[in-house]
C-alpha cells in the first residue's frame, strides 16, 4: 500500500477490456466514434452508471449522444466554464464510459474566466427571467412532440389531402416524424443543460462554504437548507396521496385491492356510479401532467410512465389508502418545512464567527435558492414527460415497421440505432412507392435476435468502475458536481478493489438513520417488485420515480450519486437511512444477505 | 434553606461574576442553576472563610511571609516548606464560626439520609491560569458525613501549598495575600454513566457539532483517561448522529460503602454496550446548546445521569479555550458582485 499516492496509479486500460465473444457484431453495431481506440489509454474513463446503469441498446444509445452533446455545448461553448471542454463517450459490452476534456493551462483559464463572467453572470443575474422563458420553451417542446402524427401508410393518399393539393404524400411524412422527433429529441437535451451546470455550481459554492465554516457539517444537512419544498418532482406521488384521500372521502376505496390489477380496479369503478366516475374524473385530472414520470430515469425506453403503466402508481394506492383511513395526514406539511428550513438557515448563521462571514453566507445562500427551483424542476420535464413522449414515438414506428414485418415485435425498434432506423423507415417508404416488397424483413430480425441476446448477455458481466490511469487532479466541475467524482472517490475505489474491510461499504451520507434488514439487490427496474415489506433496495442508482416503493424499503444503498441526488432528497423525504455513491455495493452485497446500512456515517455492514 | 453567608455562599445565590469569592467552579455552578440546568445541589465555602482561617492561623506564627521568602529555584526549600504548611493546615482546627456554617449547610443537603458529597477545590484565578492549575488543586468524591466533609475542605485549602502550586506563584511573584480558595461541596450523583460534552469540535474546531464521551460509573474514570470512552459527535442544531464509536469500557468508577471511589471491572456484557441511549444524547445536545447560549461562548462540560432517578446533570461547564484562542481569518468575506463567490467552484484550482 505504499504507493498508494503515487500518480502512476491506474484502473484497467480500455485496451484490455475485451468485447464478450459473441457480441462482436452487437459492439460494432454502435457509431464509429464511440468505440475505444488505443489512444484512450493514455486517458482517464468512468462507467456512467448513475445515467446507464443497464446495458444499452443500439437505439437508447441516443441518449448518451444527445445529453453530451448539449452538455459540451453548454458547459465550454456557450458559458464558457474555464476549466473544462466537455464530455467524452465511449461504449463497450453495451456500457457508457465518459471522460472529462479538462483545462490546465492557467493563461487558458484566465482568459475563458472573462468569457464565462460576461456569459453566466447574466444567467444568474437574470435567472428568474429566464428560468420563466425556459418552462415556455419546454412547454412549446412538448406540445410540439405531441402535434407530430402517428406514422401511418394508407394504401392511397386520403383523397382530402389530394383536394387540398397538399402535394407531398403520406410516404415522406415518415421521414419527416421522424427527424422533427429526434431534432426534439436533441434540441431538448440543451433545455436540459442550459441551466444544469451553473445550477448546480451556485449550490456546490454555498456547499463548499458550510464545509468550510463547519468541518463536520453533513451533506445532507447543507442540502435541507438548500432543498425547495414545491419542486414538480414531488407531486406525482403528491398525486397519489391526493387520489387515496379521494377514494376515501368518496367511499370507493374498498375497490382498491391489491391483487387486482390497475385495469380491473378502473372497470369496477366504472360499475359504481357517481362516486366512481368522480374518481376517475380526478384520475384524469392527476394523469394530464403529472403521471408523466418514469419509472426509472427515462434513459431507456422500457423505463415506461406511470401513464403507460398504471401498475406503479396503482400499486401505491392501497397503502396510502389505508394510512388515511388510520386518520394520517398525507400532506406535506410544507409550511411547516419551510419553517423549519428558515430556522435551520438562521441556526448555523448564528454560529459563524464574524459579521463578515454572515454576510458571506447570505450572499451565497441567496444565489443557491435563486437557481435550485430549475435544479429541482428541470427533471421532470426533460427526463420524464419529454423522453417519455419521444420513445412512445419511436415505438409508433416500431408498430408500424413490425407490421410491415421488419421485426416481429414493436420493441425490437429499439435494437437499431437512430440511423438504422432511418434507413429502415426509408426503405419502407420506398417500397410504398415503388410497390415492391422492403428489403428489412430479409434483413433485420437476424441482427434483432443477436442484439437482444447481445444485451441478456452483457448484463450478466460487470464492467470495472473506471478505466485508465488516475488523474492528479479532478477539476471539471461537472464531473465532480454531477457525479460526486473527486481523486478521494477514486482512491476509496482503488482501495476497494485491494483490500479494506470486505464486509464493509462505504458511501456518502445520504439520509440519517440507522437500519437492518434483507439485502434487495436490484439490477433493473422490472425487478423492484421483488421488494418486501422492509427490505433494502440495493441498486446501481437509485431513482425518485419509485417514490411509492419508498414507502415499503426499510432503507436504500446505491453505487452512484451525492447527497444531492434525488434518491438521497427522497430518503430524507421519507426519513429512511440510505447511503449512496458507494461505487460497488451491487457487486459486493449478495440478494438476501442481511445488512445494516448506517446513513448518518454512510457505511453499510454486510452482516451475512 | 439556610440563608447564604459570608463564609457559606448556596449555589441559588451565586453567578460567574461571585468568581472572586467562590472560584471558578463554584460560580460556574450557582450560574448554571441560575439559568435553570439541574445541577446537584450543593455550596460554596468561600474564600472569605479561607482568610480569616488563615489569618487566625498567622496570628500565631507566619505563612504567607514564610512562602513570599522561597526563591522559586530552590526546590528543596519549597519542598520542606510546602510538608510543613500542609501538615500545618490539615491539623488545625478551623474557627468555630466557620466550622459551625459548613456542617449547618452541610445538613441541609440531605432528608433523613446526609447524601455523599463531592469536595472541590475551586480556584479564583484568571481561566488562562487556571487552566495550569488545573489539576494541581484537589478533588474528593463520595465524601460521607459533616466531619469528613471539614477535613476535606481542610485538604483543599492545604493543597494550595502544594510543591507544584507554591512553585507556580513562586515563578510568577503572585503576592500571596491574593491567594485564596473556595471550596465547592455538592451532593455527589450516584451515576449510571458520566462523562464529558464539547459544544465546539475539538478536532476541528466545528462550532457546527457537539461531541459528547461517556463511560459507565463515576465520571472520574473519563475525566482521569482510564477508560476509553464511547464518542458520539452530534449536529448541533439538527441532532444528527454522525459518529458512533463505542468502545470496550473495561473499568468503571463507583462509590465504596465506607466513603471515597473505587475501579472495578464492568460486567462482560455492559462492556460494549453504548453507556448513553439517543434520547440521553438529544438531551444532552439541548442542554449543551443552552450553556453555550447562556454565557454566549463553547463551553467543555462535565455530565452525569442519576444512577436512581435517570436525571441528566451537569456538575461543570467552563470556557472552550484552545480553539476560541486560535480564531482563523473569516471563510469568505462578502463582496461587491455576490455573483464571483461562484468563481471558487469554476475558476479552477486557485
Amino acid at each position: 500500500m505504499a504507493d498508494q499516492q503515487s500518480p502512476s496509479k491506474s484502473f484497467p486500460l480500455p485496451s484490455s477490456l475485451s468485447v464478450v465473444p459473441g457480441t462482436e457484431r452487437a459492439q460494432a453495431a454502435y457509431p464509429y466514434y464511440t468505440q475505444f481506440t488505443a489512444s484512450d489509454d493514455q486517458r482517464f474513463w468512468f462507467y456512467n452508471s448513475m445515467h446507464f446503469p443497464e446495458p444499452m441498446s443500439a437505439f437508447d444509445m441516443i441518449t448518451a449522444e444527445a445529453a453530451y452533446c448539449a452538455l459540451g455545448a453548454s458547459s465550454a461553448k456557450v458559458h464558457v466554464i474555464p476549466t473544462t471542454l466537455g464530455i467524452d463517450h465511449r461504449i463497450i459490452n453495451g456500457r457508457v464510459y465518459i471522460g472529462g476534456n479538462g483545462v490546465t493551462d492557467p493563461t487558458e483559464i484566465a482568459r475563458r474566466v472573462k468569457e464565462f463572467e460576461s456569459r453566466a453572470f447574466h444567467y444568474y443575474a437574470n435567472w428568474e427571467t429566464l428560468y420563466a422563458q425556459w418552462k415556455v420553451k419546454m412547454m412549446t417542446l412538448i406540445k410540439d412532440a405531441q402535434a407530430l402524427p402517428s406514422p401511418t401508410l394508407p394504401e392511397f393518399e386520403p383523397l382530402e389531402h389530394v383536394h387540398a393539393g397538399r402535394g407531398v404524400a403520406s410516404n415522406h411524412y415518415l421521414l419527416d416524424t421522424y427527424q422533427k422527433t429526434l431534432e426534439g429529441y436533441f434540441r431538448m437535451w440543451h433545455h436540459h443543460f442550459e441551466f444544469l451546470l451553473l445550477g448546480y455550481g451556485a449550490y456546490m459554492t454555498f456547499f463548499a462554504f458550510c464545509k468550510k465554516a463547519f468541518p463536520e457539517i453533513s451533506d445532507q444537512t447543507v442540502a435541507r437548507m438548500v432543498a425547495g419544498m414545491e419542486a414538480e418532482i414531488f407531486r406525482p406521488d403528491e398525486e397519489l396521496r391526493r387520489l387515496a384521500r379521494k377514494a376515501v372521502e368518496l367511499g370507493v376505496d374498498g375497490r382498491f385491492q391489491e391483487q387486482l390489477s390497475p385495469e380491473e380496479i378502473i372497470a369496477t369503478l366504472k360499475d359504481h356510479g357517481a362516486p366512481g366516475k368522480a374518481w376517475l374524473d380526478e384520475l384524469e385530472t392527476s394523469r394530464h401532467p403529472w403521471f408523466n414520470i418514469n419509472v426509472g430515469d427515462g434513459f431507456y425506453h422500457y423505463h415506461r410512465s406511470w401513464n403507460d403503466d398504471l401498475s406503479m402508481p396503482f400499486s401505491a394506492l392501497p397503502g396510502y389508502i389505508r394510512q388515511v383511513k388510520a386518520g394520517e395526514s398525507l400532506d406535506r406539511p410544507v409550511e411547516q418545512l419551510q419553517t423549519e428550513r428558515k430556522q435551520l438557515i438562521e441556526d448555523y448563521r448564528d454560529l459563524l464567527s464574524s459579521d463578515e462571514e454572515r454576510a458571506a453566507y447570505d450572499q451565497m445562500i441567496a444565489l443557491a435558492h435563486r437557481v435550485f427551483p430549475y435544479v429541482e424542476g428541470h427533471k421532470f420535464y426533460c427526463e420524464h414527460w419529454y423522453t417519455n413522449l419521444f420513445f412512445n414515438k419511436i415505438r409508433e414506428f416500431g408498430a408500424l415497421l413490425a407490421q410491415h414485418g421488419f421485426f416481429p415485435g414493436t420493441e425490437d425498434v429499439f435494437h437499431l440505432t437512430h440511423f438504422e432506423l432511418e434507413s429502415a423507415i426509408i426503405d419502407l417508404m420506398n417500397s410504398w412507392s415503388t410497390g415492391s416488397a422492403p428489403r428489412g424483413p430479409d434483413h433485420w430480425p437476424a441482427i434483432v435476435a443477436e442484439r437482444k441476446a447481445a444485451i441478456v448477455e452483457w448484463a450478466k458481466h460487470t464492467t470495472p468502475p473506471a478505466l485508465g490511469p488516475v488523474p492528479d487532479i479532478i477539476d471539471d466541475p461537472a464531473i465532480v458536481m454531477l457525479w460526486g467524482i473527486t481523486r478521494e472517490s477514486l482512491d476509496s475505489w482503488l482501495n476497494a478493489a485491494s483490500g479494506g474491510n470486505p464486509n464493509e461499504v462505504k458511501g456518502f451520507a445520504a439520509s440519517n438513520g440507522v437500519v437492518e434488514g434483507t439485502a434487495r439487490v436490484v439490477k433493473s427496474v422490472q425487478e423492484i417488485a421483488r421488494l418486501q415489506q422492509g427490505d433494502i433496495l440495493v441498486c446501481q442508482v437509485t431513482n425518485p420515480t419509485g417514490a411509492p416503493i419508498f414507502q415499503k424499503i426499510g432503507g436504500a444503498v446505491s453505487d452512484i450519486g451525492g447527497s444531492m441526488s434525488h434518491a438521497a432528497i427522497v430518503a430524507r423525504e421519507y426519513g429512511l437511512p440510505a447511503v449512496v455513491g458507494t461505487g460497488n455495493a451491487t457487486l459486493r452485497i449478495q440478494d438476501g444477505q442481511r445488512i445494516r446500512v448506517d446513513g448518518g456515517r454512510g457505511i453499510v455492514t454486510i452482516l451475512g | 434553606m439556610m440563608a447564604s453567608s459570608q463564609y457559606v455562599r448556596w449555589f441559588a445565590d451565586i453567578g460567574i461574576k461571585d468568581r472572586p469569592t467562590v472560584g471558578g467552579k463554584g460560580g460556574s455552578l450557582g450560574e448554571l442553576q441560575g439559568a435553570g440546568i439541574d445541577v446537584p445541589p450543593g455550596f460554596v465555602v468561600s474564600t472569605a472563610a479561607f482568610t480569616h482561617w488563615l489569618e487566625a492561623l498567622e496570628r500565631e506564627s507566619p505563612i504567607r511571609a514564610r512562602i513570599e521568602a522561597l526563591d522559586p529555584e530552590d526546590l528543596a526549600g519549597i519542598t520542606a516548606c510546602s510538608q510543613e504548611m500542609r501538615a500545618r493546615l490539615e491539623s488545625s482546627a478551623m474557627p468555630l464560626a466557620i466550622l459551625e456554617h459548613i456542617t449547618g449547610a452541610h445538613a441541609m443537603l440531605g432528608g433523613a439520609h446526609l447524601p455523599p458529597v463531592a469536595v472541590r477545590s475551586s480556584a479564583t484565578t484568571e481561566d488562562a491560569a487556571d487552566a495550569s492549575f488545573a489539576g494541581l488543586q484537589d478533588t474528593y468524591l463520595w465524601v460521607q458525613g459533616a466531619e469528613d466533609t471539614v477535613r476535606k475542605v481542610r485538604h483543599c485549602w492545604a493543597s494550595l501549598y502544594s510543591v507544584e502550586s507554591v512553585s507556580y506563584r513562586r515563578r510568577l511573584k503572585i503576592p500571596e495575600e491574593t491567594v485564596a480558595m473556595a471550596v465547592v461541596v455538592q451532593t455527589m450523583v450516584d451515576a449510571r454513566a458520566a462523562g464529558v460534552m464539547f459544544t465546539r469540535s475539538p478536532t476541528t474546531g466545528d462550532r457546527s457539532v457537539v461531541t459528547i464521551e461517556g463511560a459507565w460509573g463515576l465520571g472520574s474514570s473519563v475525566v482521569g483517561g482510564e477508560v476509553t470512552p464511547d464518542r458520539w459527535v452530534l449536529g448541533k442544531i439538527t441532532g444528527e448522529i454522525s459518529v458512533r464509536d463505542i468502545s470496550d469500557k473495561a473499568s468503571q468508577h463507583v462509590p465504596l460503602a465506607s466513603g471515597g471511589i473505587e475501579a472495578i471491572e464492568v460486567p462482560e456484557d455492559q462492556r460494549r454496550v453504548a453507556c448513553l441511549s439517543d434520547t440521553e444524547l438529544q438531551a444532552l445536545r439541548a442542554v449543551g446548546r443552552r450553556v453555550e447560549k447562556h454565557y454566549g461562548h463553547a463551553q467543555d462540560i462535565e455530565w452525569a445521569i442519576d444512577r436512581h432517578s435517570g436525571a441528566l446533570l451537569l456538575l461543570q461547564a467552563r470556557p472552550e479555550t484552545v480553539w476560541s484562542a486560535k480564531e482563523a481569518a473569516p471563510v469568505a468575506r462578502a463582496v461587491e458582485n455576490p455573483l464571483s463567490h461562484v468563481m471558487s467552484i469554476f475558476g479552477g484550482r486557485q
